[in-house]
């Protein structure tokens, strides 16, 4: 059996459904802003643990983390297919 | 075009997101006139329709990233595949809410099992909600990857064959914006039209908002690892 219309108190219905519709952005907002937080603070975790061994956290030092990583995956690499041919 | 989309940055889009957004639903409100059978509670559908429109774009884009993810192996495929589904769902959840309330204002009920249009809609939401079971279930970042871009093809082919099962079927009671009887009126088309693109720039600028989290989340881990791996 289909309802029949009742339309009446629209003014409640449409301010309601925009305002699900904003508060679900805000939901959103908040945990992209939680998360945000989070990779602030692994920020700056990470610059302390780079001050700790010397460095000062410049974009160069990054630079050597990275060339630095690309040899460690190399050498890891070349572990696991030495590992394989065994 | 292609200068063109590599000049486009997340603070442009998102600001003209806001900027149509808010230009369609001042249209929406204030230029559009009143619906002449629903009255003011039509003025849900300005924000509704382009929802479930852009929904439903956004699970066939992410199908689309899937097999390009197939193909290539390239795993920013899959991120921009699950990325794209995950605020659809968002949307999604918004289209089944809003429409609950439309229909308790319209209809006075929350929801109408004999509908299709609702039904089909509430089916393609909860096919996508076991996308995330499904894909965290599996451990092996490749196979993960793997099984979830052929869910997010075989889901994404679903949809536009449910949109078109949907458009056969015989309509009860859920209005058609668009059809050849007569949809919207031009006053009311251009403020919807409005709305729509707005909603699309909205989307896509949550899509890169968290593609880019992302991204900074798996460079930091990088970072760590090579820290740690020289101490």
């Amino acid at each position: 059996m289909i309802p029949v219309l009742a339309i009446e108190n629209s003014d409640r219905y449409v301010g309601g459904a925009y305002l699900v519709f904003l508060l679900l952005l805000l939901i959103y907002v908040a945990i992209m802003a939680a998360k945000l937080a989070r990779i602030q603070r692994e920020l700056g975790s990470l610059a302390e643990l780079s001050e700790r061994r010397g460095g000062r956290g410049s974009g160069h030092d990054v630079g050597q983390i990275h060339d630095r990583e690309q040899a460690i995956e190399t050498v890891r690499g070349a572990t696991h297919r030495e590992e394989a041919a065994r | 075009m292609a200068n063109a989309l590599k000049s486009i940055t997340l603070r442009r889009l998102a600001i003209a997101a806001v900027l149509v957004v808010g230009a369609g639903y001042a249209l929406a409100f204030f230029a559009a006139p009143e619906d002449a059978d629903q009255g003011f509670i039509q003025k849900i559908f300005y924000l509704h329709v382009p929802l479930a429109t852009v929904a439903l774009c956004g699970w066939i884009v992410a199908a689309i990233h899937a097999i390009r993810h197939l193909r290539t192996g390239d795993p920013k495929h899959d991120a921009r595949s699950y990325v794209s589904i995950h605020i659809s769902v968002i949307f999604g959840l918004a289209v089944l809410l809003t429409g609950a309330i439309w229909a308790k204002g319209s209809w006075g009920v929350w929801w109408e099992w004999k509908e299709p249009t609702l039904v089909s809609f509430l089916i393609v939401f909860l096919l996508y909600a076991t996308y995330y079971p499904l894909r965290y279930a599996i451990e092996d970042r490749d196979r993960q990857a793997r099984y979830a871009s052929v869910f997010a093809i075989t889901a994404g082919a679903f949809v536009p064959l449910n949109f078109l099962a949907v458009r056969l079927a015989q309509p009860l009671i859920h209005p058609r914006t668009f059809s050849s009887t007569g949809g919207l009126p031009d006053s009311m088309l251009w403020p919807f039209l409005v709305c729509l693109v707005g909603m699309g720039l909205l989307w896509a600028t949550l899509v890169w908002f968290e593609l880019d989290s992302k991204a900074a989340s798996a460079n930091l881990k990088r970072i760590r690892r090579a820290l740690e791996a020289t101490a």
